[in-house]
């Protein structure tokens, strides 16, 4: 189910401003990678370039190549939808359908791929709330709103809705911002049981959290003030917080800008 | 790469494809669904207005004019129109403009702001024929006076006033509390921090909520059925007898069944549509040129 | 202006002289007591309309021979008075409701379009073109639809009627331009654009969050409508269409103009005639007499209860849902 990504001279643009600049870089399948860097150096633009979510801003255009296992999700004959329900996305803040119940928000993505049946959406929605850890605390009240949990375990939700229609892979745009220590954790814990069966791409301000968590970590920064961002060092995990190629990386590690 | 060793996505299926199409179409349909009636009432009033758009009609009434002659035009109806419509703006908006004052100024949080709140809520709802025949109770028949321009402008004063209300209130809401803090601060009595910095303030808002309402309240004819009666001649004075007005007077032509009376309600509805056009441009281009406050 | 309330009245105040403020305590009062004023004129005028008509109502209400609830005569003015509202009411709200049942899915789709599938910069544009259908006076829809819109009507009510007679709406046997079918279409052309545009604000106020968190799930447009957009807007779109059945219910001249008043009550919608309260009035109060003038005070009091109804009920479904929001 997990796939790789391969990114090649990848350009994005909002209107006539250039955002970031030729990216290129491999996700490896089954693994973590998280895109660090100071605030504004288009991480985020990033992350939603690899599920065609980019182009939804009016005006916003990419250029470049991203392949997931070979396939070029910007070729001509791929439709965007069809990219975005194969590559599942968690976003910064908790979104849960309000009016939807816990169940139907889970099952929101299956029944949109036509998947029919209580009992079938049953096993699903089961299977992936269990997966994202928060079985335990709803099962009793599958039919309440999904809006009416605390932030984590809304967070919690949105991954499990994320999960249910078996993504090759996970996005997730700043996950934790939004959420306390604790639910944070729960959620550091949830990425690592997730990896074995993901590929996840993270985005994090938070270094420690991606020293955490991730296997592989790009960091992102920008060249100038007004410039487009560039991918500035992309490594093992390790090797990027102990002993940093670039300079620059270096200082931003250690706190000398962020 | 063959087609065959491409590794491929899960594809949309086409149900839903087709879905999102005829929806896509379906809401197009629906705006030019909106878009023909426009164009129908448009190009009808301007190409049969543009019949009897001559200088005879901008400058004789209907004086002398038999059943079925020619000629005759809407003078005396322009000029009750806008004498009526002048007379009906002020007093409401006067009335209005201080009532939002009151209402975001002094009575925020008070029971009776509340309760005019909801009544001028009420008044909003009020169907326009119900307030004439207030008008024709209490001004006509109780109070005994007869049919005349002002009349007519009571009725639509009380049509303009809640709209007024609601303008200037908005207006006045935007109007942010630092400013008035700031000239308390500087120990400026209430009344004249409200007149001299809230209202000049809020007032290209204001303004042009009343052009809205002033535009609204021209095209009225059921009030004006009521309290102005119907009438050929000019008469400039709003006071005393029977006036005309425009959308009475297309309304009046328009039920006489021969082509000069239907030719003449025409071109009134163009004389009317172009003054309302030109109210509601003035006041959005006021509303673009000066925005102290935006939303 | 400041330094003379902080020269004068300020030192004094500080030194506790306890003289009056100058210009600042009597003009606040005034001006408070003119606000207020105002406030409680708007009351007394609303309290007036009430109470006038109620009195003006009753003598003619009293002289009713015939029930004023069921009678669907209206000869008030004869020697032995009869009048009922029964016709006006059904004409009423017939009529109202069927513009409400032809206006509201296309006003929601003008809105889905402004809002989801128009160019973005467009947008505004579109919206002031639809907002002018609001622009123009009735007496104008009037116009319109009495010269030109009712012969067309009358070929599309022959055709219903030819070929479409089996459903008892459009059977009958007299079928004309000045019908109930084409007053609910002017009337529904009229309260368009109050529908639309109160929709289009609600789904502009979408959270962008559940619109890409739909997106994110690989939703067609159409299904991120459905699942974030419409849900969130129901009680906004809802409350729309009862402001819109509002003014349909309070319109005056261009139902008296383009329908051809007659009496009787029926379901056929290709008849011409028919009646409405305030087409009534219209048309009758030329040649009415004393209690003429009365019943038709009251059968416009019944419709200002009505309207009042309907718009209090759409404005609790809005403000309970600002609570949300």
């Amino acid at each position: 189910m997990a796939k790789r990504i391969e990114i090649s001279g990848l350009n994005a643009y909002y209107g006539k401003t250039r955002a970031i600049e030729d990216i290129s870089m491999t996700v490896e399948p089954r693994s973590v990678t998280a895109f660090i860097g100071p605030s504004g150096c288009g991480k985020s633009t990033l992350l939603r370039t690899l599920n065609r979510m980019h182009e939804v801003i009016p005006g916003a255009r990419v250029e470049g190549k991203v392949a997931l296992d070979d396939l070029n999700l910007y070729g001509p004959d791929i439709d965007p939808v069809a990219v975005r329900r194969a590559i599942g996305m968690v976003f910064q803040r908790p979104n849960p359908f309000p009016t939807m119940s816990i169940f139907d928000n889970v099952a929101a993505g299956l029944k949109l791929n036509g998947v029919r049946g209580r009992g079938k959406l049953g096993e699903i929605v089961e299977r992936s709330l269990r997966g994202a850890n928060l079985w335990n605390e709803v099962k009793d009240r599958l039919n309440r709103p999904g809006a009416g949990l605390s932030g984590g375990q809304q967070q919690r939700l949105c991954i499990a809705r994320a999960i249910a229609v078996e993504p090759q892979v996970l996005l997730m745009d700043e996950p934790c911002s939004a959420l306390d220590p604790i639910s944070t954790l729960a959620i550091e814990d949830l990425i690592a049981s997730l990896k074995d069966q993901y590929t996840i791409v993270i985005v994090t301000h938070n270094m420690q959290q991606a020293a955490r968590v991730s296997d592989t970590t790009g960091f992102f920064n920008l060249a100038a003030q007004g410039q487009p961002g560039r991918l500035v060092e992309i490594d093992d995990t390790n090797k990027i917080f102990t002993n940093p190629t670039e300079k620059a990386t270096e200082d931003y590690i250690t706190g000398r800008f962020g | 790469m063959s087609a065959l060793n491409q590794p491929t996505l899960g594809g949309v299926s086409v149900g839903r494809k087709v879905k999102d199409r005829a929806v896509q179409v379906l809401v197009y349909i629906a705006f030019l669904l909106a878009l023909i009636p426009l164009v129908s009432v448009l190009w009808t009033v301007i190409s049969k207005g543009a019949k009897r758009f001559d200088g005879t009609f901008f400058t004789h009434s209907l004086n002398g004019i038999g059943a079925n002659d020619a000629g005759g035009g809407a003078y005396h109806a322009i000029i009750g129109t806008v004498e009526q419509v002048a007379l009906a703006s002020i007093i409401a908006i006067p009335i209005g403009v201080l009532t939002a004052v009151y209402l975001v100024e002094y009575g925020r949080d008070s029971r009776l702001a509340k309760v005019v709140s909801f009544f001028v809520d009420v008044m909003t709802g009020l169907p326009s024929i119900v307030a004439g025949l207030f008008i024709l109770a209490f001004w006509l028949l109780l109070l005994g006076f007869s049919f005349s321009g002002f009349a007519g402008s009571l009725a639509l004063s009380i049509l303009m006033m809640p709209t007024v209300v609601r303008a200037a209130e908005e207006m006045l809401k935007l109007v942010p509390n630092d400013l008035r803090e700031a000239s308390y601060a500087l120990g400026v009595p209430r009344w004249r921090t409200i007149c001299f910095v809230v209202l000049p303030t809020a007032f290209t808002g204001i303004i042009t909520g009343i052009m809205l309402a002033i535009a609204r309240v021209m095209g009225e004819t059921a009030p004006l059925l009521l309290t102005v009666f119907v009438t050929s001649a000019i008469n400039n004075d709003p006071f005393n007898g029977p006036q005309m007005a425009l959308p009475l007077f297309i309304f009046d032509q328009a039920g006489r069944p021969n082509d000069v009376a239907i030719n003449r309600a025409w071109a009134a509805a163009l004389t009317l549509i172009v003054l309302i056009m030109l109210l509601n441009l003035v006041a959005r281009l006021i509303a673009r040129l000066r925005k102290p406050v935006s939303r | 202006m400041t330094s003379e309330t902080l020269g004068q009245g300020g030192t004094d105040a500080l030194s506790g002289r306890g003289r009056k403020l100058g210009t600042g305590r009597l003009g606040d009062r005034l001006f408070g007591i003119s606000a207020r004023g105002s406030g409680i004129l708007l009351l007394l005028i609303i309290a007036a309309i009430a109470v006038f008509l109620i009195a003006k109502a009753v003598p003619a209400l009293k002289a009713d021979k015939a029930n004023f609830l069921t009678s669907q005569l209206w000869n008030p003015d004869g020697a032995e008075p009869r009048f009922g509202i029964l016709q006006l009411a059904f004409g009423t709200l017939l009529s109202s409701f069927l513009a409400l049942i032809i206006a509201t899915p296309v006003a929601i789709g003008i809105a889905l379009f402004i809002a989801f599938y128009s160019p973005r910069r467009l947008a505004s544009g579109l919206g002031y073109v639809v907002d002018l259908l609001a622009a123009v006076p009735s007496v104008v829809y009037g116009l319109w639809g009495l010269q030109f819109f009712v012969p067309k009507m009358a070929h599309v009510a022959n055709f219903l009627h030819d070929d479409f007679g089996w459903i008892p709406l459009f059977g009958g046997d007299s079928v004309g331009g000045q019908s109930m079918l084409t007053v609910a279409v002017v009337l529904a052309i009229m309260i368009l654009p109050i529908i639309s545009s109160i929709s289009r604000e609600v789904f502009l106020q979408v959270p962008q969050a559940n619109v890409e968190a739909a997106q994110a799930l690989g939703a067609t447009r159409w299904e991120v409508i459905r699942m974030a957009v419409l849900p969130f807007g129901r009680s906004g779109m809802i409350s729309a269409s009862m402001l819109g059945l509002g003014r349909a219910l309070g319109e005056t001249i261009a139902v008296a103009m383009v329908l051809s008043s007659s009496a009787g009550i029926s379901l056929r919608l290709l008849r011409p005639g028919g009646n409405t309260f305030a087409a009534n009035i219209a048309n009758t109060f030329g040649m009415a007499g004393n209690t003429g003038r009365g019943a038709l005070i009251a059968s416009g009091l019944v419709l200002f209860v009505i309207t009042l109804v309907v718009n209090m009920a759409a404005r609790a479904i809005v403000a309970r849902r600002k609570e949300f929001v």
